[in-house]
C-alpha cells in the first residue's frame, strides 16, 4: 500500500496535503510548526502506552490510548496512522495491529519532520 | 470581536489537542484557559467565571460525561454552555452527552467555520441565559431568584419560622401633596434604596412594596440563624440611615422624613401565590396580620418600631427593650403583648 523507496511521495502518501494545508492556513505555519513539535514529543509516549496497556491486556487503556494517536493524526492529515489507530480502538488488536501502528507512526513522523525542515 | 470576546474553557487530556483548540479560539477572538481532564476543570469552574466550555469525551480521572453530570448537580453551572469537541465512536456516545446537558456536539478534528459559529451561538445562549437571571433577581430578590433556579416554580407554601416587617413613611399622604410628584418619587427612591439595603444586608427579602408602604420577611425562602434579632438590626439600620437622610432635608429647607415599623414573629405560610402566568412569592397567617397592626400602632402609640412577644423573646440581651403592655387588635382575639425599641441602639 505505501511505498518505502521514495522520500517525497512517502510525504505525499502519508501526509494528506490538503489537510495540513488547511490547517496552515487556518492557524499559521508558525503555530503549525509548534503543534508538529509538540507532537513529535508526545507521540511517542502514547505510543509506548499503547504497547503497555497491550502487555498488560488493559483493553480500556488501550482504547485510549489508541483514541489519542487518531485523534491527533487527523489534526495533520495522518490518514493511514489515523485509521490503523481507530481500528485498534473500535476492534481491539488483531496479529500485526502494533506493528502497522508502528511502521505507519515512522512514516508520518519522518513525513512530519521533513516539513518542519523544509 | 474582541471585545464581546467569550471566557472559554478548553478541557482536554491531550496537549496537541489543547494547543490546537487554545488557538482557534484565540483567532476567534475569545479568551482561552485549559484544564487537562475533568477533576481539573471543576476545580477552575469553582474559582473563576467562565462563559462556555469545549469538553473532550476521553480523559483519565474524571471524563467528560461525568464533567456533564458534575455541571448538572451544580446549580451555580447548570446554565454552563457545553460544546462537546471529541472524536469518540458511536452515535450513542453523542446522543449521551446531548441528553447530559451538551449544547452541541462537534467532531475532531474542529473545523473552524463550525466552531465559530457554534462558539458564537453559545456564548448568546450564556448572555441571554445571564440577562433572564439579572432580570428575575431585579423583580424577585436574590433568595427567591435563587429557590426559583434551585426548586423550580411551583404554585403553593410551606411553613416556615420567620419574623415580618412592615414599614411606611409617617404622613406619606401630606407629604406627596406639598411635592411635586418628581420630588415625591425622589423620596420614595432613596427610602426603596436604603429599605433593600438595610434588609437584604440582615438576610431578609422584600416581598411587598405598595406606594410607601413595603413588607419584608426574614427567614423564608433561606432560613437565617435568628429572625427576630435580623428583622430588628434591619429596622434600626434603616431607621438610622433614614434619619441622616432626613436631617439633610431639614437643612435644605424640606419637610422631615419618619417612619414607623412593626415586627412580628412565629409560623407563616412562605410560598409562590398566583397563577402559572403571573405569580409572587409571598408569606401569609396571623404573624404577617400582627406585623401590619403592629406598624399601624406605632403611630397611636408614637414610637418608631413596636415587637410582638415572640420577637422580643428572640432578641439578644443588648438590645433595650421598653414595654407597652398589652393592645387589643382587631382580628385578634386575645389582647397582645407588645414592646418598643429604639431606632438606634445606643
Amino acid at each position: 500500500m505505501f511505498r518505502n523507496d521514495d522520500g517525497t511521495r512517502m510525504t505525499n502518501n502519508t501526509i494528506d496535503q490538503a489537510v495540513y494545508g488547511e490547517l496552515e492556513e487556518a492557524t499559521g505555519a508558525d503555530f503549525v510548526a509548534e503543534l508538529v513539535a509538540t507532537f513529535l514529543d508526545e507521540a511517542p509516549g502514547m505510543i509506548a502506552d499503547l504497547h503497555d496497556a497491550a502487555t498488560q491486556q488493559d483493553d480500556d487503556r488501550l482504547r485510549r490510548a489508541a483514541h489519542s494517536i487518531k485523534s491527533n493524526a487527523n489534526v495533520f492529515g495522518a490518514a493511514a496512522l489515523a485509521e490503523i489507530a481507530r481500528r485498534i480502538e473500535l476492534d481491539g488488536l488483531d496479529a500485526d495491529s502494533l506493528k502497522i501502528l508502528d511502521t505507519e507512526y515512522a512514516r508520518t513522523s519522518a513525513a512530519l519532520k521533513a516539513k518542519l525542515d523544509g | 470581536m474582541a471585545n464581546d470576546g467569550g471566557r472559554l474553557l478548553i478541557v482536554d487530556d491531550n496537549k496537541v489537542n489543547r494547543l490546537l483548540l487554545s488557538r482557534n479560539v484565540e483567532l476567534l477572538g475569545h479568551r482561552a484557559s485549559v484544564a487537562e481532564n475533568g477533576r481539573i476543570a471543576m476545580e477552575m469552574l469553582a474559582t473563576e467565571p467562565f462563559d462556555l466550555l469545549l469538553l473532550d469525551i476521553e480523559m483519565p480521572e474524571m471524563d467528560g460525561f461525568e464533567v456533564l453530570e458534575a455541571l448538572k448537580a451544580e446549580p451555580a453551572l447548570r446554565d454552563l454552555p457545553v460544546i462537546v469537541t471529541s472524536s469518540v465512536e458511536g452515535l450513542d456516545n453523542i446522543v449521551r452527552c446531548i441528553e447530559l446537558g451538551a449544547e452541541d456536539y462537534l467532531p475532531k478534528p474542529v473545523n473552524k467555520v463550525l466552531l465559530k459559529a457554534r462558539v458564537s451561538s453559545g456564548l448568546e445562549k450564556k448572555r441571554l441565559r445571564d440577562e433572564q437571571k439579572e432580570l428575575l433577581r431585579r423583580f424577585a430578590t436574590s433568595e427567591v431568584a435563587q429557590d426559583l433556579e434551585e426548586s423550580g416554580f411551583a404554585i403553593g407554601g410551606q411553613r416556615v419560622y420567620a419574623s415580618v416587617l412592615f414599614c411606611d413613611i409617617r404622613g406619606f399622604t401630606a407629604l406627596s401633596e406639598d411635592q411635586s410628584p418628581e420630588a415625591v418619587i425622589e423620596v420614595l427612591n432613596v427610602y426603596y434604596a436604603l429599605s433593600f439595603e438595610a434588609i437584604s444586608s440582615n438576610g431578609g427579602i422584600v416581598t411587598l412594596m405598595i406606594g410607601d408602604g413595603l413588607m419584608a420577611v426574614f427567614g423564608a425562602p433561606q432560613a437565617v440563624e435568628n429572625p427576630a434579632q435580623s428583622a430588628v438590626s434591619a429596622a434600626q439600620n434603616l431607621m438610622e440611615m433614614m434619619s441622616d437622610f432626613s436631617r439633610e432635608r431639614v437643612a435644605n429647607g424640606e419637610a422631615g422624613i419618619r417612619l414607623g415599623a412593626g415586627i412580628a414573629t412565629g409560623e407563616v405560610v412562605a410560598g409562590y401565590a398566583g397563577t402559572d402566568q403571573r405569580a409572587t412569592y409571598t408569606c401569609i397567617g396571623t404573624t404577617v396580620n400582627l406585623a401590619a397592626r403592629l406598624e399601624t400602632h406605632t403611630k397611636t402609640a408614637d414610637c418608631e418600631i413596636l415587637i410582638d412577644e415572640e420577637t422580643r423573646a428572640g432578641l439578644s440581651d443588648d438590645v433595650s427593650v421598653r414595654p407597652m403592655g398589652q393592645v387589643s387588635f382587631k382580628g385578634f382575639s386575645a389582647p397582645v403583648d407588645i414592646s418598643s425599641i429604639n431606632p438606634a441602639d445606643e
